[in-house]
C-alpha cells in the first residue's frame, strides 16, 4: 500500500512537473504512467476524459483524482491531485514574486504588452473549439441526421451571450438554467 | 458615500481566497479558457483582486510555466494576495470541487454515463459554456487591443492557433518577442530620431 501512494506521488508529480499548457498537453504523459501502474484500465481512461469533460474542474485534476481513487480511496484521490499541483507551487511563487517586483521595468512591461494581445488571440482560438466541440461532437446530438448544428444549442450559446455581454448576468447562474433548459428542450 | 469607480483594495482573507476560487472550480466545465468568464466574475467584477487587462498577463504566465492551466492561475493570484499560504490555499479551492464531485462519479460511474437526463442537462451546459467563452474573448478583446501592432499580433496568433498545430507557448514568446521589438526597441528608436 505504501508502495502504491509512492507511484502515485512520482507519477503525478511528474505528470505536474513535465506538462506546459495544462489539460488536454497532459493527457499522453498521464496515459503513459496509468499503462506503467495500472492504476486504471485504457478503456477506463477513455470514459474518464469523457467524464473529466463533463464534470466541473480542469480535465488532469479529475483525470488525477479519479485515478488516485480508484488505486487507493480518498487519500489516493487526495494524493493524486496534490502531487499533481506541487510542482506549479514550487515554480510558480518565486517566479510570480520576481514578476511582481519588476513589471513595471520597461523592458518586461514591452514584453508582456506583446504578449496580451497573444493571448487573446489564443482565447479567440480557444473560444472557436470550444464552440466547435460543443455544437459538432455532442454526444447526444451529434447523432442526429440533418443540419450539423442544433439548433437549440446555438439558441442557448446566443441568450447566454446575450444575456453575460448585455445585462452583466452571473455565468454560475447561466449554467444551472442552461443545464435546466437542456434537460427540458433536449428531451424532446 | 464614496465615489462609485474606486478600486477596491486588493487584499483577501485565506477563507476569501477559497470560497472564491472553489466557486471557480465548481462552475468551470472543460478546463482552462472554460474558466476565464468565472474569474471575471469572481475575481475582477466581485473582488477586484485584479484587473481586465491584467489577467491576461497572469493567463500567459500560468500557460507557460509547468501544470494545470486552472491551478497555476489561482496560485499566481493566490500568491500575490497572500503569499505563499495564500497560494495553497487558492490552490486547493479550484481543485477541491474536482476531488468531490470525481470520487462521488467514481462510484456509480456505469449509472450516470448512462442516463439521459444527465447527457441532456450536459447539452445544455455546453451549449452555455460557448456563449460563455464568447462574451469573455470579445471583452477581453476590446481590452487588449489598444493599438496596430496589438491588431497584428492578436490576429497572428488567433491564426497560428486556431489553423496550426503550433503550441500556445510558442505563441505567447512570439508575441513577448513582438512586444519587445515593439514596444521597446521601437520606442527607443523613435526617441532617439
Amino acid at each position: 500500500m505504501l508502495m502504491a501512494f509512492w507511484h502515485l506521488f512520482t507519477g503525478f508529480f511528474k505528470i505536474g512537473m513535465f506538462t506546459v499548457g495544462g489539460g488536454y498537453a497532459m493527457l499522453p504523459l498521464m496515459q503513459q504512467e496509468i499503462a506503467k501502474y495500472g492504476w486504471i484500465t485504457p478503456a477506463e481512461f477513455i470514459d474518464m476524459i469523457a467524464i473529466a469533460e463533463m464534470t466541473p474542474g480542469a480535465i488532469a485534476v479529475n483525470t488525477a483524482t479519479f485515478a488516485g481513487f480508484r488505486t487507493a480511496g480518498v487519500l489516493g484521490a487526495i494524493l493524486a491531485t496534490a502531487s499533481l499541483a506541487l510542482p506549479s507551487l514550487l515554480i510558480i511563487v518565486p517566479l510570480s514574486n520576481f514578476w511582481e517586483v519588476h513589471r513595471d521595468h520597461p523592458i518586461l512591461k514591452a514584453i508582456f504588452s506583446g504578449v496580451k494581445p497573444a493571448v487573446a488571440g489564443l482565447i479567440g482560438a480557444a473560444a472557436i473549439y470550444i464552440a466547435e466541440t460543443a455544437f459538432l461532437y455532442d454526444p447526444l446530438l451529434a447523432k442526429k441526421d440533418g443540419f450539423p448544428v442544433d439548433l437549440r444549442s446555438l439558441l442557448i450559446a446566443g441568450a447566454v451571450f446575450a444575456a453575460v455581454r448585455k445585462l452583466k448576468f452571473d455565468p454560475i447562474k447561466a449554467i444551472i438554467i442552461s443545464a435546466v433548459v437542456g434537460l427540458v428542450v433536449f428531451g424532446f | 458615500m464614496q465615489p462609485k469607480k474606486r478600486k477596491k483594495q486588493a487584499t483577501a482573507t485565506l477563507r476569501e481566497l477559497f470560497v472564491a476560487w472553489f466557486k471557480i472550480g465548481l462552475f468551470t466545465f472543460g478546463g482552462g479558457y472554460a474558466m476565464l468568464p468565472l474569474i471575471e466574475r469572481e475575481v475582477i467584477d466581485k473582488k477586484g483582486w485584479t484587473d481586465k487587462e491584467e489577467i491576461l498577463s497572469i493567463y500567459a504566465l500560468a500557460q507557460s510555466v509547468p501544470g494545470v492551466i486552472a491551478a497555476n492561475t489561482s496560485i499566481i493570484l493566490g500568491n500575490r494576495l497572500a503569499g505563499v499560504r495564500g497560494a495553497v490555499v487558492a490552490a486547493a479551492g479550484v481543485m477541491a470541487p474536482s476531488l468531490l464531485v470525481i470520487m462521488a462519479i467514481a462510484s456509480y460511474f456505469d449509472y450516470i454515463m448512462k442516463s439521459v437526463y444527465v447527457l441532456q442537462a450536459f447539452s445544455g451546459i455546453r451549449a452555455a459554456v460557448v456563449g460563455l467563452v464568447a462574451a469573455a474573448a470579445v471583452r477581453i478583446a476590446l481590452a487588449s487591443l489598444k493599438d496596430k501592432p496589438a491588431y497584428a499580433i492578436a490576429l497572428t496568433a488567433f491564426v497560428l492557433s486556431a489553423f496550426t498545430e503550433i503550441h500556445a507557448i510558442v505563441i505567447i514568446l512570439g508575441g513577448a518577442l513582438a512586444g519587445f521589438l515593439v514596444y521597446y526597441f521601437g520606442a527607443k528608436g523613435r526617441a532617439e530620431d
